[in-house]
Protein backbone atom coordinates (compact mmCIF):
# COMPACT_ATOMS: atom_id res chain seq x y z
CA UNK A 1 0.00 0.00 0.00
CA UNK A 2 2.88 2.00 0.75
CA UNK A 3 4.16 1.71 -2.31
CA UNK A 4 1.03 3.13 -4.26
CA UNK A 5 1.18 6.08 -2.18
CA UNK A 6 4.75 7.12 -3.51
CA UNK A 7 4.52 6.88 -7.22
CA UNK A 8 1.03 8.85 -7.31
CA UNK A 9 0.47 10.56 -10.81
CA UNK A 10 -1.69 13.28 -12.16
CA UNK A 11 -5.28 12.47 -12.85
CA UNK A 12 -5.82 15.87 -14.30
CA UNK A 13 -4.88 17.11 -17.23
CA UNK A 14 -4.48 21.17 -17.97
CA UNK A 15 -3.97 22.63 -20.68
CA UNK A 16 -0.52 24.36 -21.28
CA UNK A 17 -0.42 28.22 -21.07
CA UNK A 18 -0.34 30.29 -24.12
CA UNK A 19 2.61 32.47 -22.94
CA UNK A 20 5.17 29.93 -21.13
CA UNK A 21 6.81 32.80 -18.60
CA UNK A 22 4.50 33.11 -16.00
CA UNK A 23 5.91 36.76 -15.22
CA UNK A 24 5.59 37.88 -18.71
CA UNK A 25 2.04 36.33 -18.30
CA UNK A 26 1.10 38.78 -15.24
CA UNK A 27 2.71 41.20 -16.70
CA UNK A 28 0.66 41.25 -19.26
CA UNK A 29 -2.28 40.64 -17.43
CA UNK A 30 -1.45 43.71 -15.17
CA UNK A 31 -0.70 46.08 -18.07
CA UNK A 32 -4.19 45.57 -19.94
CA UNK A 33 -5.85 45.75 -16.74
CA UNK A 34 -4.42 49.64 -15.87
CA UNK A 35 -4.71 50.73 -19.40
CA UNK A 36 -8.68 49.47 -19.40
CA UNK A 37 -9.11 50.94 -15.90
CA UNK A 38 -7.67 54.40 -17.03
CA UNK A 39 -9.06 53.87 -20.91
CA UNK A 40 -12.92 53.44 -19.13
CA UNK A 41 -12.03 56.24 -16.40
CA UNK A 42 -11.55 58.79 -19.16
CA UNK A 43 -14.30 58.04 -20.93
CA UNK A 44 -16.42 60.23 -19.28
CA UNK A 45 -20.02 58.56 -19.97
CA UNK A 46 -23.08 60.69 -19.73
CA UNK A 47 -25.38 58.21 -18.13
CA UNK A 48 -28.01 60.24 -18.30
CA UNK A 49 -28.17 61.23 -21.77
CA UNK A 50 -27.52 58.04 -22.75
CA UNK A 51 -31.07 57.21 -21.07
CA UNK A 52 -32.77 59.95 -22.72
CA UNK A 53 -31.69 58.77 -25.31
CA UNK A 54 -32.93 55.28 -25.47
CA UNK A 55 -36.97 55.86 -26.35
CA UNK A 56 -35.13 57.45 -29.62
CA UNK A 57 -33.29 54.74 -30.04
CA UNK A 58 -36.38 52.58 -29.63
CA UNK A 59 -38.30 54.97 -32.06
CA UNK A 60 -35.14 54.25 -34.35
CA UNK A 61 -35.56 50.44 -33.81
CA UNK A 62 -38.89 50.19 -34.38
CA UNK A 63 -39.00 52.48 -37.73
CA UNK A 64 -37.45 49.80 -39.13
CA UNK A 65 -40.42 47.94 -39.24
CA UNK A 66 -41.74 49.34 -41.70
CA UNK A 67 -38.80 51.37 -43.09
CA UNK A 68 -40.47 54.27 -44.51
CA UNK A 69 -39.49 54.18 -49.15
CA UNK A 70 -42.26 56.16 -50.23
CA UNK A 71 -41.67 59.46 -48.52
CA UNK A 72 -38.36 60.35 -49.95
CA UNK A 73 -38.29 57.58 -53.07
CA UNK A 74 -37.10 60.20 -55.40
CA UNK A 75 -34.14 61.27 -53.76
CA UNK A 76 -33.61 57.63 -52.43
CA UNK A 77 -33.14 56.83 -55.60
CA UNK A 78 -31.19 59.40 -56.68
CA UNK A 79 -28.90 59.06 -54.15
CA UNK A 80 -28.35 55.37 -54.83
CA UNK A 81 -28.12 55.81 -58.70
CA UNK A 82 -25.06 58.72 -58.13
CA UNK A 83 -23.47 56.44 -55.34
CA UNK A 84 -23.44 53.44 -57.89
CA UNK A 85 -21.98 55.49 -60.68
CA UNK A 86 -19.44 56.82 -58.36
CA UNK A 87 -18.67 53.27 -57.44
CA UNK A 88 -17.84 52.23 -60.71
CA UNK A 89 -16.32 54.80 -62.11
CA UNK A 90 -13.74 55.32 -59.22
CA UNK A 91 -12.87 52.18 -59.40
CA UNK A 92 -12.40 51.18 -62.74
CA UNK A 93 -9.91 55.02 -62.84
CA UNK A 94 -8.68 53.97 -59.13
CA UNK A 95 -7.54 50.58 -60.51
CA UNK A 96 -6.41 52.24 -64.16
CA UNK A 97 -4.02 54.56 -62.16
CA UNK A 98 -2.79 51.87 -59.64
CA UNK A 99 -1.48 49.44 -62.39
CA UNK A 100 1.51 51.49 -63.20
CA UNK A 101 1.99 52.62 -59.16
CA UNK A 102 2.02 48.51 -58.64
CA UNK A 103 4.22 47.62 -61.23
CA UNK A 104 6.70 50.32 -59.85
CA UNK A 105 6.40 49.23 -56.27
CA UNK A 106 6.68 45.61 -57.05
CA UNK A 107 11.12 45.11 -56.14
CA UNK A 108 11.65 42.36 -58.69
CA UNK A 109 10.39 44.83 -61.37
CA UNK A 110 11.18 48.41 -60.49
CA UNK A 111 14.99 49.94 -59.53
CA UNK A 112 14.75 51.74 -56.17
CA UNK A 113 14.34 55.16 -57.04
CA UNK A 114 11.31 54.29 -58.82
CA UNK A 115 10.14 51.50 -55.97
CA UNK A 116 10.44 53.81 -53.11
CA UNK A 117 8.50 56.95 -54.54
CA UNK A 118 5.83 54.21 -55.98
CA UNK A 119 5.54 52.94 -52.14
CA UNK A 120 5.03 56.15 -50.60
CA UNK A 121 2.67 57.05 -53.09
CA UNK A 122 0.27 53.81 -51.34
CA UNK A 123 1.70 54.56 -48.09
CA UNK A 124 0.32 58.06 -48.34
CA UNK A 125 -2.95 57.13 -50.19
CA UNK A 126 -3.44 54.59 -47.54
CA UNK A 127 -2.85 56.46 -44.25
CA UNK A 128 -5.92 58.68 -44.63
CA UNK A 129 -9.26 57.63 -44.32
CA UNK A 130 -11.70 58.03 -47.89
CA UNK A 131 -13.56 60.49 -45.59
CA UNK A 132 -10.61 62.61 -44.95
CA UNK A 133 -9.88 62.74 -48.27
CA UNK A 134 -13.06 63.92 -49.60
CA UNK A 135 -13.38 66.63 -47.18
CA UNK A 136 -9.66 67.73 -49.37
CA UNK A 137 -11.77 66.80 -52.79
CA UNK A 138 -14.45 68.68 -51.91
CA UNK A 139 -12.74 71.96 -50.72
CA UNK A 140 -10.68 71.69 -54.06
CA UNK A 141 -13.17 70.69 -56.84
CA UNK A 142 -16.32 71.64 -54.99
CA UNK A 143 -19.46 69.71 -53.91
CA UNK A 144 -20.56 66.91 -56.08
CA UNK A 145 -19.98 63.91 -56.86
CA UNK A 146 -16.66 64.58 -59.06
CA UNK A 147 -14.83 65.31 -55.28
CA UNK A 148 -16.23 61.51 -54.36
CA UNK A 149 -14.99 60.25 -57.40
CA UNK A 150 -11.43 61.38 -56.52
CA UNK A 151 -11.57 61.03 -52.93
CA UNK A 152 -12.88 56.70 -53.84
CA UNK A 153 -9.80 56.60 -56.60
CA UNK A 154 -7.20 57.27 -54.66
CA UNK A 155 -8.20 55.53 -51.86
CA UNK A 156 -8.35 52.74 -54.63
CA UNK A 157 -4.94 53.56 -55.57
CA UNK A 158 -3.55 52.95 -52.01
CA UNK A 159 -5.48 49.43 -51.10
CA UNK A 160 -4.74 48.16 -54.85
CA UNK A 161 -1.51 49.26 -56.21
CA UNK A 162 -0.22 47.59 -52.44
CA UNK A 163 -1.60 44.22 -53.33
CA UNK A 164 -0.87 44.46 -56.86
CA UNK A 165 3.09 44.92 -55.59
CA UNK A 166 2.94 41.79 -53.31
CA UNK A 167 1.14 39.93 -55.71
CA UNK A 168 4.27 40.50 -58.59
CA UNK A 169 6.74 40.01 -55.82
CA UNK A 170 5.13 36.55 -55.15
CA UNK A 171 5.19 35.75 -58.81
CA UNK A 172 7.08 32.47 -60.11
CA UNK A 173 10.85 34.20 -61.41
CA UNK A 174 10.87 30.96 -63.58
CA UNK A 175 7.88 31.99 -66.41
CA UNK A 176 9.19 35.54 -66.17
CA UNK A 177 12.63 34.35 -67.34
CA UNK A 178 11.41 31.99 -70.18
CA UNK A 179 9.11 35.16 -71.97
CA UNK A 180 12.64 37.13 -71.62
CA UNK A 181 14.51 34.28 -73.25
CA UNK A 182 12.12 34.88 -75.97
CA UNK A 183 13.57 38.15 -76.96
CA UNK A 184 10.65 40.06 -75.66
CA UNK A 185 10.76 43.10 -74.75
CA UNK A 186 9.17 44.72 -71.65
CA UNK A 187 5.21 45.55 -72.74
CA UNK A 188 5.48 42.00 -73.58
CA UNK A 189 7.09 40.52 -71.06
CA UNK A 190 4.93 42.32 -68.88
CA UNK A 191 1.81 41.16 -70.98
CA UNK A 192 2.56 37.74 -71.21
CA UNK A 193 4.57 36.72 -68.36
CA UNK A 194 3.49 38.63 -65.25
CA UNK A 195 -0.19 39.60 -66.30
CA UNK A 196 -1.20 35.91 -66.67
CA UNK A 197 0.00 34.67 -63.23
CA UNK A 198 -1.77 37.85 -61.09
CA UNK A 199 -4.39 38.15 -63.29
CA UNK A 200 -7.26 35.93 -61.56
CA UNK A 201 -6.29 37.16 -58.24
CA UNK A 202 -6.86 40.64 -59.49
CA UNK A 203 -9.98 40.35 -60.77
CA UNK A 204 -11.27 39.39 -57.27
CA UNK A 205 -9.89 41.81 -55.82
CA UNK A 206 -11.26 44.86 -57.99
CA UNK A 207 -14.41 43.14 -57.38
CA UNK A 208 -13.88 43.12 -53.80
CA UNK A 209 -13.22 47.06 -54.20
CA UNK A 210 -16.11 47.75 -55.93
CA UNK A 211 -18.12 46.62 -52.94
CA UNK A 212 -16.03 48.58 -50.53
CA UNK A 213 -16.15 51.72 -52.66
CA UNK A 214 -20.18 51.53 -52.89
CA UNK A 215 -20.00 51.47 -48.98
CA UNK A 216 -17.53 54.27 -48.24
CA UNK A 217 -19.47 56.19 -51.52
CA UNK A 218 -22.37 56.13 -48.67
CA UNK A 219 -20.02 58.10 -46.39
CA UNK A 220 -18.34 60.48 -48.70
CA UNK A 221 -21.46 61.84 -49.36
CA UNK A 222 -22.23 62.95 -45.28
CA UNK A 223 -18.69 65.53 -46.10
CA UNK A 224 -20.48 66.99 -49.53
CA UNK A 225 -18.94 64.51 -52.10
CA UNK A 226 -22.66 63.04 -53.51
CA UNK A 227 -24.05 60.36 -53.23
CA UNK A 228 -26.27 58.50 -50.89
CA UNK A 229 -24.80 60.04 -48.18
CA UNK A 230 -25.77 63.06 -48.29
CA UNK A 231 -29.31 61.59 -48.47
CA UNK A 232 -28.72 59.68 -45.61
CA UNK A 233 -27.19 62.50 -43.78
CA UNK A 234 -30.24 64.99 -44.80
CA UNK A 235 -32.85 62.46 -42.94
CA UNK A 236 -30.73 61.88 -40.11
CA UNK A 237 -31.00 66.10 -39.56
CA UNK A 238 -34.60 66.09 -40.10
CA UNK A 239 -35.41 63.17 -37.21
CA UNK A 240 -36.87 61.10 -40.11
CA UNK A 241 -35.22 57.91 -38.81
CA UNK A 242 -38.03 55.92 -40.99
CA UNK A 243 -36.29 57.13 -44.04
CA UNK A 244 -33.08 56.95 -42.96
CA UNK A 245 -33.91 53.08 -42.03
CA UNK A 246 -34.98 52.39 -45.76
CA UNK A 247 -31.77 53.89 -47.12
CA UNK A 248 -29.64 51.48 -44.66
CA UNK A 249 -31.45 48.60 -46.11
CA UNK A 250 -31.32 49.71 -49.60
CA UNK A 251 -27.50 50.56 -48.63
CA UNK A 252 -27.39 46.60 -47.17
CA UNK A 253 -29.41 45.12 -50.04
CA UNK A 254 -26.94 45.99 -52.37
CA UNK A 255 -24.30 45.05 -50.88
CA UNK A 256 -25.31 41.72 -50.05
CA UNK A 257 -26.47 41.23 -53.96
CA UNK A 258 -22.60 42.54 -55.02
CA UNK A 259 -21.44 40.03 -52.50
CA UNK A 260 -23.08 37.49 -53.46
CA UNK A 261 -22.12 38.56 -57.28
CA UNK A 262 -18.37 38.71 -56.23
CA UNK A 263 -18.01 35.18 -54.60
CA UNK A 264 -19.60 34.12 -57.56
CA UNK A 265 -17.15 36.12 -60.22
CA UNK A 266 -14.53 34.70 -58.01
CA UNK A 267 -15.10 30.97 -58.49
CA UNK A 268 -15.55 31.37 -62.06
CA UNK A 269 -12.61 33.12 -62.23
CA UNK A 270 -10.02 30.71 -60.30
CA UNK B 1 -3.68 28.89 -76.53
CA UNK B 2 -3.95 28.05 -80.70
CA UNK B 3 -1.54 27.87 -83.85
CA UNK B 4 -3.31 29.74 -87.04
CA UNK B 5 -2.10 28.15 -89.99
CA UNK B 6 -1.34 30.70 -92.79
CA UNK B 7 0.76 30.67 -96.13
CA UNK B 8 4.04 31.11 -94.21
CA UNK B 9 3.38 28.29 -91.85
CA UNK B 10 1.75 28.47 -88.59
CA UNK B 11 1.30 31.56 -86.34
CA UNK B 12 1.37 31.30 -82.41
CA UNK B 13 -2.10 33.21 -81.24
CA UNK B 14 -3.39 33.46 -77.49
CA UNK B 15 -6.78 32.72 -78.44
CA UNK B 16 -9.16 31.99 -80.87
CA UNK B 17 -10.44 33.90 -83.20
CA UNK B 18 -13.98 33.43 -81.91
CA UNK B 19 -12.44 34.02 -78.02
CA UNK B 20 -10.25 37.09 -79.45
CA UNK B 21 -14.30 38.86 -80.35
CA UNK B 22 -15.40 37.50 -77.27
CA UNK B 23 -12.92 39.45 -75.09
CA UNK B 24 -13.32 42.40 -77.42
CA UNK B 25 -17.37 42.56 -76.99
CA UNK B 26 -16.72 42.54 -73.04
CA UNK B 27 -14.16 45.40 -73.19
CA UNK B 28 -17.17 47.02 -75.51
CA UNK B 29 -19.40 47.02 -72.79
CA UNK B 30 -17.34 47.37 -70.09
CA UNK B 31 -16.09 50.84 -71.49
CA UNK B 32 -19.58 52.01 -72.40
CA UNK B 33 -20.63 51.58 -68.87
CA UNK B 34 -17.73 53.44 -67.77
CA UNK B 35 -18.05 56.68 -70.29
CA UNK B 36 -22.43 56.48 -69.65
CA UNK B 37 -21.46 56.90 -65.70
CA UNK B 38 -18.89 59.58 -66.65
CA UNK B 39 -21.24 61.26 -68.68
CA UNK B 40 -23.37 61.19 -65.75
CA UNK B 41 -21.45 62.20 -62.77
CA UNK B 42 -19.77 65.26 -65.31
CA UNK B 43 -23.26 66.36 -65.66
CA UNK B 44 -24.13 66.94 -61.87
CA UNK B 45 -20.30 68.70 -61.72
CA UNK B 46 -19.54 72.83 -61.92
CA UNK B 47 -16.43 72.28 -64.18
CA UNK B 48 -15.57 76.08 -63.00
CA UNK B 49 -14.89 74.99 -59.49
CA UNK B 50 -12.65 72.09 -60.88
CA UNK B 51 -10.82 73.98 -63.22
CA UNK B 52 -9.92 76.62 -60.32
CA UNK B 53 -8.67 73.49 -57.91
CA UNK B 54 -5.31 74.49 -58.97
CA UNK B 55 -4.94 77.62 -57.73
CA UNK B 56 -7.22 76.48 -54.58
CA UNK B 57 -4.99 73.90 -53.78
CA UNK B 58 -2.06 76.40 -54.11
CA UNK B 59 -3.72 79.05 -51.88
CA UNK B 60 -4.85 76.19 -49.49
CA UNK B 61 -0.79 74.92 -49.18
CA UNK B 62 0.27 77.98 -48.19
CA UNK B 63 -2.29 78.53 -45.61
CA UNK B 64 -1.78 75.36 -44.13
CA UNK B 65 2.08 75.33 -43.75
CA UNK B 66 3.34 75.89 -41.10
CA UNK B 67 1.56 73.57 -38.92
CA UNK B 68 0.39 75.14 -35.94
CA UNK B 69 3.05 73.44 -33.53
CA UNK B 70 1.62 75.09 -30.43
CA UNK B 71 -1.82 73.10 -31.15
CA UNK B 72 -0.12 70.17 -29.81
CA UNK B 73 -0.76 70.85 -26.28
CA UNK B 74 -4.61 70.47 -26.99
CA UNK B 75 -4.58 67.25 -29.34
CA UNK B 76 -3.15 64.68 -26.30
CA UNK B 77 -6.44 63.65 -25.18
CA UNK B 78 -8.36 63.84 -28.40
CA UNK B 79 -5.44 61.28 -29.61
CA UNK B 80 -5.50 58.98 -26.56
CA UNK B 81 -9.50 59.19 -26.89
CA UNK B 82 -8.97 57.93 -30.69
CA UNK B 83 -6.63 55.05 -29.50
CA UNK B 84 -9.07 54.12 -26.66
CA UNK B 85 -12.20 54.22 -29.08
CA UNK B 86 -10.80 51.55 -31.53
CA UNK B 87 -9.18 49.67 -28.75
CA UNK B 88 -12.23 49.39 -26.45
CA UNK B 89 -14.51 49.40 -29.73
CA UNK B 90 -12.46 46.00 -31.13
CA UNK B 91 -12.54 44.33 -27.57
CA UNK B 92 -16.03 45.22 -27.72
CA UNK B 93 -16.57 43.66 -31.36
CA UNK B 94 -14.28 40.50 -30.22
CA UNK B 95 -16.82 39.42 -27.36
CA UNK B 96 -19.44 39.97 -29.53
CA UNK B 97 -18.21 38.39 -32.85
CA UNK B 98 -16.60 35.10 -30.92
CA UNK B 99 -20.18 33.54 -30.33
CA UNK B 100 -21.68 35.20 -33.72
CA UNK B 101 -18.85 33.47 -35.60
CA UNK B 102 -20.11 29.74 -33.89
CA UNK B 103 -23.74 29.98 -34.48
CA UNK B 104 -22.63 31.19 -37.92
CA UNK B 105 -19.94 28.38 -38.92
CA UNK B 106 -21.82 25.53 -40.88
CA UNK B 107 -20.21 22.85 -38.87
CA UNK B 108 -20.56 24.63 -35.39
CA UNK B 109 -24.33 25.92 -35.74
CA UNK B 110 -27.38 24.48 -34.23
CA UNK B 111 -29.65 25.11 -37.08
CA UNK B 112 -30.32 26.67 -39.76
CA UNK B 113 -32.61 29.02 -38.88
CA UNK B 114 -29.84 29.96 -36.40
CA UNK B 115 -27.29 30.50 -38.92
CA UNK B 116 -29.33 32.51 -41.09
CA UNK B 117 -29.77 35.28 -38.53
CA UNK B 118 -26.29 35.37 -37.27
CA UNK B 119 -25.25 35.84 -41.05
CA UNK B 120 -27.86 38.52 -41.50
CA UNK B 121 -26.00 40.02 -38.34
CA UNK B 122 -22.94 40.05 -39.92
CA UNK B 123 -24.11 41.53 -43.43
CA UNK B 124 -25.76 44.62 -41.73
CA UNK B 125 -22.97 45.33 -39.34
CA UNK B 126 -20.50 44.86 -42.28
CA UNK B 127 -22.42 47.27 -45.03
CA UNK B 128 -22.92 49.73 -42.62
CA UNK B 129 -19.89 52.30 -42.38
CA UNK B 130 -18.53 53.15 -39.18
CA UNK B 131 -19.35 56.74 -39.83
CA UNK B 132 -22.90 55.59 -40.53
CA UNK B 133 -23.30 53.97 -36.99
CA UNK B 134 -21.96 56.51 -35.69
CA UNK B 135 -24.12 58.73 -36.78
CA UNK B 136 -26.94 57.11 -36.03
CA UNK B 137 -25.26 56.30 -31.72
CA UNK B 138 -24.87 60.43 -32.11
CA UNK B 139 -28.74 60.89 -32.26
CA UNK B 140 -29.36 58.19 -29.85
CA UNK B 141 -27.19 58.36 -27.21
CA UNK B 142 -25.45 61.72 -27.84
CA UNK B 143 -22.00 62.73 -28.82
CA UNK B 144 -19.21 61.78 -27.19
CA UNK B 145 -16.58 58.88 -26.50
CA UNK B 146 -18.93 56.54 -25.91
CA UNK B 147 -20.99 56.53 -29.19
CA UNK B 148 -17.64 56.34 -30.97
CA UNK B 149 -16.84 52.95 -29.04
CA UNK B 150 -20.55 51.88 -29.65
CA UNK B 151 -19.39 52.62 -33.52
CA UNK B 152 -16.24 51.14 -33.81
CA UNK B 153 -18.00 48.23 -31.87
CA UNK B 154 -20.87 47.49 -34.09
CA UNK B 155 -18.78 48.27 -37.54
CA UNK B 156 -15.86 45.29 -36.79
CA UNK B 157 -18.67 42.71 -35.18
CA UNK B 158 -19.27 41.54 -39.11
CA UNK B 159 -15.74 41.99 -39.78
CA UNK B 160 -14.09 39.87 -37.22
CA UNK B 161 -17.31 37.20 -37.22
CA UNK B 162 -16.92 36.77 -40.57
CA UNK B 163 -13.59 36.21 -41.18
CA UNK B 164 -13.71 34.14 -37.40
CA UNK B 165 -16.39 31.73 -38.70
CA UNK B 166 -14.66 31.28 -42.07
CA UNK B 167 -11.62 29.76 -40.49
CA UNK B 168 -14.03 27.57 -37.64
CA UNK B 169 -15.27 26.27 -40.83
CA UNK B 170 -11.76 25.56 -42.27
CA UNK B 171 -10.83 23.24 -39.08
CA UNK B 172 -9.38 20.01 -39.24
CA UNK B 173 -12.53 17.57 -37.72
CA UNK B 174 -10.37 14.87 -36.34
CA UNK B 175 -9.20 16.74 -33.82
CA UNK B 176 -12.90 17.31 -32.75
CA UNK B 177 -13.21 13.86 -33.20
CA UNK B 178 -10.66 12.73 -31.24
CA UNK B 179 -11.94 14.62 -28.60
CA UNK B 180 -14.75 13.55 -28.87
CA UNK B 181 -13.74 9.91 -28.61
CA UNK B 182 -12.25 10.79 -24.84
CA UNK B 183 -16.66 11.06 -24.48
CA UNK B 184 -16.53 15.03 -24.02
CA UNK B 185 -19.47 16.96 -24.09
CA UNK B 186 -20.42 19.78 -26.38
CA UNK B 187 -18.84 22.61 -24.56
CA UNK B 188 -15.74 20.90 -24.16
CA UNK B 189 -15.29 19.64 -27.68
CA UNK B 190 -15.79 23.29 -28.33
CA UNK B 191 -13.18 24.34 -25.75
CA UNK B 192 -10.46 21.62 -26.21
CA UNK B 193 -11.34 20.87 -30.19
CA UNK B 194 -12.04 24.00 -31.74
CA UNK B 195 -10.97 26.86 -30.10
CA UNK B 196 -7.47 26.02 -29.89
CA UNK B 197 -7.67 25.26 -33.62
CA UNK B 198 -8.46 29.55 -34.39
CA UNK B 199 -7.11 31.00 -31.62
CA UNK B 200 -4.23 31.97 -33.87
CA UNK B 201 -6.57 33.52 -36.23
CA UNK B 202 -8.31 35.27 -33.84
CA UNK B 203 -5.31 36.84 -32.24
CA UNK B 204 -4.49 37.91 -35.89
CA UNK B 205 -7.81 38.92 -36.39
CA UNK B 206 -8.46 41.48 -33.55
CA UNK B 207 -4.82 42.72 -34.23
CA UNK B 208 -5.88 43.27 -38.40
CA UNK B 209 -9.03 44.97 -36.97
CA UNK B 210 -7.18 47.18 -34.52
CA UNK B 211 -5.12 48.38 -36.66
CA UNK B 212 -8.40 48.93 -39.52
CA UNK B 213 -9.92 50.61 -36.51
CA UNK B 214 -7.29 53.14 -35.99
CA UNK B 215 -7.77 54.95 -38.56
CA UNK B 216 -11.37 54.70 -38.97
CA UNK B 217 -11.79 56.22 -35.36
CA UNK B 218 -10.24 59.52 -36.30
CA UNK B 219 -12.42 60.21 -38.78
CA UNK B 220 -15.54 59.96 -35.90
CA UNK B 221 -15.51 63.35 -34.89
CA UNK B 222 -16.59 64.60 -38.27
CA UNK B 223 -20.53 63.38 -36.89
CA UNK B 224 -19.59 63.94 -33.00
CA UNK B 225 -18.68 60.63 -31.70
CA UNK B 226 -15.01 61.82 -30.22
CA UNK B 227 -11.57 61.28 -30.57
CA UNK B 228 -9.32 63.55 -33.09
CA UNK B 229 -12.35 64.15 -35.60
CA UNK B 230 -13.75 66.68 -33.31
CA UNK B 231 -10.69 68.76 -33.71
CA UNK B 232 -10.29 68.52 -37.24
CA UNK B 233 -14.10 69.21 -37.82
CA UNK B 234 -13.57 72.13 -35.93
CA UNK B 235 -10.44 73.43 -37.10
CA UNK B 236 -12.08 73.08 -40.87
CA UNK B 237 -15.32 74.70 -39.84
CA UNK B 238 -12.88 77.48 -38.56
CA UNK B 239 -10.45 77.75 -41.65
CA UNK B 240 -8.14 77.21 -39.40
CA UNK B 241 -5.72 75.36 -41.64
CA UNK B 242 -2.36 75.69 -39.65
CA UNK B 243 -4.19 73.47 -37.03
CA UNK B 244 -5.74 71.19 -39.62
CA UNK B 245 -2.21 70.51 -41.25
CA UNK B 246 -0.47 69.94 -37.53
CA UNK B 247 -3.96 67.48 -37.05
CA UNK B 248 -3.20 65.84 -40.39
CA UNK B 249 0.37 65.02 -39.44
CA UNK B 250 -0.74 63.76 -35.85
CA UNK B 251 -3.04 61.47 -37.77
CA UNK B 252 -0.49 60.08 -40.29
CA UNK B 253 1.70 59.54 -37.25
CA UNK B 254 -0.78 57.50 -34.59
CA UNK B 255 -1.32 55.45 -38.13
CA UNK B 256 2.17 54.59 -38.87
CA UNK B 257 2.75 53.30 -35.36
CA UNK B 258 -0.55 51.45 -34.61
CA UNK B 259 0.51 49.73 -38.59
CA UNK B 260 3.88 48.84 -36.84
CA UNK B 261 2.91 47.88 -33.55
CA UNK B 262 0.19 45.70 -35.38
CA UNK B 263 2.91 43.75 -37.85
CA UNK B 264 5.06 43.22 -34.78
CA UNK B 265 2.59 41.54 -32.81
CA UNK B 266 1.16 39.28 -36.11
CA UNK B 267 4.83 38.63 -36.46
CA UNK B 268 5.32 36.97 -32.87
CA UNK B 269 1.70 35.79 -33.15
CA UNK B 270 2.38 33.96 -36.03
Amino acid sequence: MSMAAETRYPDRWRKPPLIKSSLLRWCLWLGAAIYLALALGTMDINWQRVAEGLPRGQKFVTAFFPPDFISRWDSIVEGILESIWMTVISTVAGIALSVPVGLGAARNLAPMPVYLSCRGIIALSRTFPEVILAIFAVKLFGFGPFAGFLALSIATIGFFAKLLAEDIEDCDPGQAEAVKATGANWFQWINYAIQPQVMPRMIGLSVYRLDINFRESAVVGIVGGGGIGATLLTAFDRYEFDSAAAILVTIIVIVMVLEYCSGYLRKWVQ
Amino acid sequence: MVTINTDDGPIWRRRTTAQQWMHWLCWLIGVAIVVYCWKLISDRTIWFFVTDAGTQAADLATRMVPPKWSYMEKLWIPVWDTINIATLGTLLALVAAFPIAFLAARNTTPNKAVRAIALLVIVSSRSINSLIWALMLVAIIGPGVFAGVLAIGFRSIGFCAKLLYEAIEEIDPNQVEAIEATGATGGQKLIYGVIPQILPTFAGISVFRWDINIRESTVLGLVGAGGIGLQLDASISTLAWTQVSLILLVILATVIVSEWVSAKVRHAII
